[in-house]
């Protein structure tokens, strides 16, 4: 069984289990599913600074905050107990693409070679990790969610909105993967 | 009645934010959000195990040179909508009783240019908020840099909202 576990789990597996946290936390607790606020939560209960946007009773929200460290304990129990040694298979096409800019570590869920503290103080390093980062928080929370909120729980509400933010997400995600990002990894 | 005025203006605040909403009035100890937790570690352990945190899936799925990253979310929403539709239609309640509600987002342009905002970060992260915690659990500690900064960008839409179009 173990064995079986440890192997990566097929999208047919994964994507539902991913659905069925729509309505686990509707039912346990009349919670809609969104990832993105927490970092809100935690800019409101940190650093308020008086902005109106940050002005709420965050402690009801603490239910958030909780879960978001779940999935971080949850990172830390697949990779301890569940991980797989065999490194990540990909499209062949990407990995040429990638081995032109020197990554060639699949070893880890993050490229290796580019996302280290060390790199964290080149230019490519600073790019991708700071400004990439920034570029998430600031986004997610203009368009009102992320990948969950939105794409998850607003298209099985089939909320039009959602589905909009959806849209926008993948043209921002194809625009700076083909056209952009290539630049900034041969830095 | 001051309840309910607190409820109205915590959904208002909701529309704007989407989802940020509490929408239960009952009040419990804290040892209720342990429900969260466990829902938490199990999510976490789905995001390792199908690779959705991986960078390089992500790169594959902005480059359409694989189906796992669509499959995921397809099948994820697909779930996700029967759900929430035999929800509805048999009136199912939550686990204390109370009539299940969900609040409706309303469009606003901030659905595309922070949308589009966001693909860019995803692109460039591989990770989107979720992934970003789950990553740091799987020990890439260098990620915590990232979602400080994430934290960091939310703050700075906070303190520049009313000046951005919307």
């Amino acid at each position: 069984m173990l064995e079986f576990l440890k192997q990566p789990w097929a999208w047919y597996v994964a994507g539902p289990l991913i659905g069925l946290t729509v309505p686990a936390l509707l039912i346990i607790g009349n919670k809609s599913f969104g990832i993105s606020s927490s970092l809100r939560h935690i800019c409101a209960s940190c650093m308020p600074a008086g902005i109106p946007f940050f002005k709420y009773n965050w402690k009801k929200e603490a239910w958030n905050l909780i879960f978001v460290l779940g999935i971080l304990l949850g990172g830390a129990i697949a990779i301890t107990i569940l991980s797989n040694p065999a490194p990540i298979e990909i499209n062949p096409k990407l990995a040429t693409e990638l081995a032109g800019y020197g990554i060639t570590d699949y070893s880890n869920l993050v490229p290796a070679e580019i996302m280290n503290w060390k790199s964290l103080f080149t230019l490519k390093g600073f790019l991708l990790m700071v400004l990439g980062g920034f570029l998430v928080g600031f986004g997610t929370r203009y368009a009102g969610g992320c990948t969950s909120g939105h794409a998850i729980m607003g298209l099985s509400n089939l909320q039009l909105p959602s589905l909009i933010a959806t849209i926008c997400f993948m043209i921002g995600g194809f625009i700076m993967a083909n056209l952009i990002l290539p630049y900034i990894l041969s830095l | 009645m001051q309840q309910n005025r607190d409820t109205e203006k915590d959904l208002q605040l909701g529309e704007l934010d989407v989802m940020c909403v509490n929408e239960s009035g009952l009040e419990h100890k804290w040892q209720h959000n342990i429900k969260y937790l466990i829902i938490g570690i199990l999510f976490g352990i789905v995001f390792v195990k199908s690779e959705v945190i991986s960078w390089f899936r992500i790169q594959e799925m902005f480059r359409l040179q694989s189906f796992h990253m669509y499959g995921i979310i397809g099948s994820a929403v697909i779930t996700g909508m029967i759900s929430i539709f035999l929800i509805k239609k048999f009136n199912i309640k939550t686990i204390y009783g109370e009539p299940i509600k969900i609040a409706p987002k309303t469009f606003n342009k901030g659905q595309i240019y922070g949308g589009l905002i966001f693909g860019f970060g995803w692109a460039i992260t591989g990770a989107c908020p979720g992934p970003l915690f789950a990553q740091i659990g799987t020990g890439a500690t260098v990620i915590t840099v990232t979602l400080l900064s994430a934290i960091a960008g939310t703050w700075v839409y906070g303190a520049l909202r009313e000046k951005l179009p919307h």
